[in-house]
């Protein structure tokens, strides 16, 4: 078997293009993952107009909020691209220079102000998109529904927060401000007081509606009271407590490396199997090794060697190139080398069973394409992003193919925190099994036609 | 060297069935030690399939087989090699798989046989299409068989590849190796082959040298009698209603 290993590992040495694609592949791979998990996200780029009048405040009960700091606190959210017209804006979103312009027009702050008036009009921004393609027009919907929730609930918390001072006021009493003068509140708690010590001096007729005013007062504190934190709840009702019925979840760059380890695996081993195996009936010599010189079995399984090996390789290569963004526990690497060798045992099985399937290596290529690259985006998908009927299907065909179970055993294997790596490693050695099993049932036919 | 008269190979009422077509209806047959056989027949009549069961590729569904324990070396019709290794690298690899005791001196053995010494270390693919065949049967040869097994090794080359590779084939059979080999060249049958075997549609049609076959056209077509091999073959063959 060795000499047929060393023979595959000839063959790949002459077909140059496919050495460097084997070579090429986890470098460009660990390049990308790299960039990508070792740079901070971009901010979208949005063009901004601020068309309201320097000094306008926002009006919250007897208090007035600046409204100066608004380009401060959505640049912090945004890469603010600061124009000076309407026209500029819409110009920078055609052309694409920015993803959308946020134009804040001048009668915002009236608008706002006259929600607390009697005839309250409806605040509104202006948002200019460029909604090429549904994609975009989701994305810049998510980005500007976001700015927009957090400017509400920050609007929201100083109403709320203004609301409450009142409630304080009319409660425990205190001093504000009216066009200048300074104006005295008593308060309820005051005024109670004030009528207790009144109330011996009150004559025997009047005490019982004297006593109803004074119950009334006691009433009106005490559920005021109450309300003051109601009213600060009222600015943001549901708060989120989140608790997990999974395993520990993987940091995301861990989980980004796992990612690129198993489609790199994945693609390398599966294609040079099934290619390998493909090449055989290709060059003849099939017929010539299994009449007499090696088992059919045999053969088998010195593909799936010769997958294993190369696909080992190319893997820690990858890790290799990624720990110079990352930061990798190899104090884990006795996990790694299982579920590298596990994972690719059971991709090499499947490609031994689809280079025997289809016999050819163009059409072997393309298969393993067709299958590996919408197998490997399924297992990505969350529970709860599809309907539950789909994404049963999902794990239905997802745990037939060895990609996910692989991603699993790379990821308990990168995290330390993580699940254990049992189950996924036991679910890939059935993998091997059922594969190494299709394959050979496939090799019969590949003989004979 | 003489041919022997102990039997090198056996088979008898050899049957293969490929779904309902039944491709072999009892044949029998048998080949000596260093003679040579031509099979002959139109397409589908079963010479490939009777190669491929005698050199172990294919399973028959019935009849019985009798094979040396040397082995019997197969030579497929489309050369089986490597085209991204050497000649030398295919052959060593052949040898070591076939467990020779000194791979190496295998390879020279074969290099020297075929003559291609020379272009030990050029890619197969480079080679010509002969080149490539005589590759091709040189490690057929790797085993030291008994019985060398050729199915049609003479296609797409041309007259000068030819002679070259029948030369080399005769050769062998001077040395003792039993060489069967199927073909759809009449004339090359005629000289190449000491004994033909005729199948059509599985079935065998004749059993016998040269002459006696045209004895039997004389027989059967003798209108056929006088014409060239190939049209007393074809006459014969209608005669006997294929």
């Amino acid at each position: 078997m060795r000499w047929l290993l060393l023979k595959d590992l000839q063959i790949l040495r002459r077909s140059p293009l496919q050495a460097l694609l084997l070579l090429a592949y986890p470098i460009l791979i660990a390049l990308l993952i790299g960039f990508a998990i070792s740079r901070e996200p971009g901010k979208p780029r949005v063009a901004f107009l601020n068309e309201i009048p320097a000094g306008a405040r926002i009006a919250a009960g007897n208090g007035k909020l600046p409204a100066v700091g608004v380009d401060e606190r959505i640049c912090k959210q945004v890469e603010c691209v600061h124009v000076g017209s309407r026209a500029e804006a819409a110009e920078k979103v055609r052309s694409g220079e920015v993803l959308a312009a946020l134009i804040l027009p001048a009668d915002l702050i009236d608008r706002l102000n006259s929600l607390s008036t009697l005839h309250p009009e409806t605040p509104r921004v202006e948002v200019l998109v460029n909604e090429e393609n549904p994609l975009k027009a989701q994305v810049v919907d998510d980005r500007i529904n976001a700015l927009l929730g957090q400017a509400n609930l920050f609007i929201a918390h100083q109403i709320a927060a203004e609301g409450g001072h009142d409630l304080e006021l009319v409660i425990d009493g205190g001093n504000f401000e009216v066009l200048g003068r300074r104006v005295e509140i008593l308060g309820l708690r005051g005024s109670s007081r004030i009528l207790q010590q009144l109330r011996p001096s009150v004559p025997a007729a009047l005490r019982e509606p004297f006593d109803q005013v004074l119950r009334f007062m006691a009433l009106s504190r005490d559920n005021l009271d109450v309300a003051a934190p109601l009213i600060d709840r009222l600015a943001q009702p549901i708060a989120v407590r989140t608790h997990s019925t999974s395993s520990p979840v993987p940091p995301l760059d861990v989980f980004a490396v796992a990612v690129a380890a198993t489609l790199t695996l994945t693609f390398v081993t599966l294609l040079l199997v099934a290619g390998s195996l493909a090449l055989e009936r290709e060059e003849n010599t099939f017929a010539r090794l299994t009449g007499g010189l090696v088992s059919r079995s045999g053969l088998l399984a010195e593909k799936i060697g010769l997958g294993v090996a190369v696909g080992l390789v190319v893997t820690l290569l990858m890790l290799a190139g990624v720990q110079l963004f990352v930061g990798l526990d190899w104090s884990r690497f006795g996990l790694w080398l299982a579920a590298i060798v596990a994972g690719a045992a059971a991709i090499a099985a499947a490609g031994a069973a689809l280079g025997a399937a289809a016999r050819d290596v163009r059409a072997v290529s393309l298969l393993a394409f067709m299958i590996a690259l919408p197998v490997a985006l399924l297992s990505l998908v969350p529970s709860g992003a599809v309907g539950a009927t789909l994404y049963d299907a999902i794990r239905v065909l997802t745990a037939v193919f060895p990609f996910k179970p692989a991603l699993q055993a790379m990821t308990s294997a990168l995290d330390s925190g993580g699940a254990g790596i049992g189950s996924p490693l036991i679910h890939l050695a059935l993998l091997v099994i059922a594969y190494g099993a299709l394959a050979r049932i496939a090799l019969r036919r590949f003989a004979t036609v | 060297m003489e041919v022997g008269t102990e039997a090198a190979l056996e088979a008898r009422r050899l049957v293969k069935r490929y779904g309902a077509r039944e491709a072999l209806r009892g044949i029998d047959f048998s080949a000596r030690p260093g003679e040579r056989i031509a099979i002959i027949g139109p397409n589908g009549a079963g010479k490939t399939t009777l190669l491929s069961i005698l050199s172990g590729t294919v399973r028959p569904d019935g009849g019985e087989l009798n094979l040396p324990e040397a082995g019997l070396g197969w030579v497929p019709q489309q050369a089986a090699l490597y085209r991204r290794l050497t000649v030398e690298e295919n052959l060593l690899l052949f040898a070591r798989l076939e467990q020779r005791e000194e791979p190496r001196a295998a390879v020279e053995e074969m290099l020297e046989l075929t003559g291609l010494t020379e272009r030990r270390h050029e890619l197969v693919a480079r080679l010509s299409g002969g080149n490539q065949q005589r590759i091709n049967i040189a490690i057929g040869l790797l085993a030291r068989p008994l019985a060398l097994l050729l199915d049609e090794p003479s296609v797409g080359l041309d007259p000068r590849q030819r002679a070259r590779l029948w030369g080399f084939i005769s050769g062998l059979g001077e040395n003792g190796t039993t060489v069967i080999f199927s073909t759809h060249d009449i004339q090359e049958a005629e000289r190449y082959g000491q004994r033909l075997l005729v199948l059509a549609d599985g079935e065998s049609l004749f059993d016998g040298s040269a002459e006696e076959l045209r004895d039997a056209v004389r027989g059967e077509a003798p209108e056929a009698a006088g014409s060239d091999f190939e049209t007393a073959f074809v006459a014969f063959l209608q005669h006997r209603g294929h």
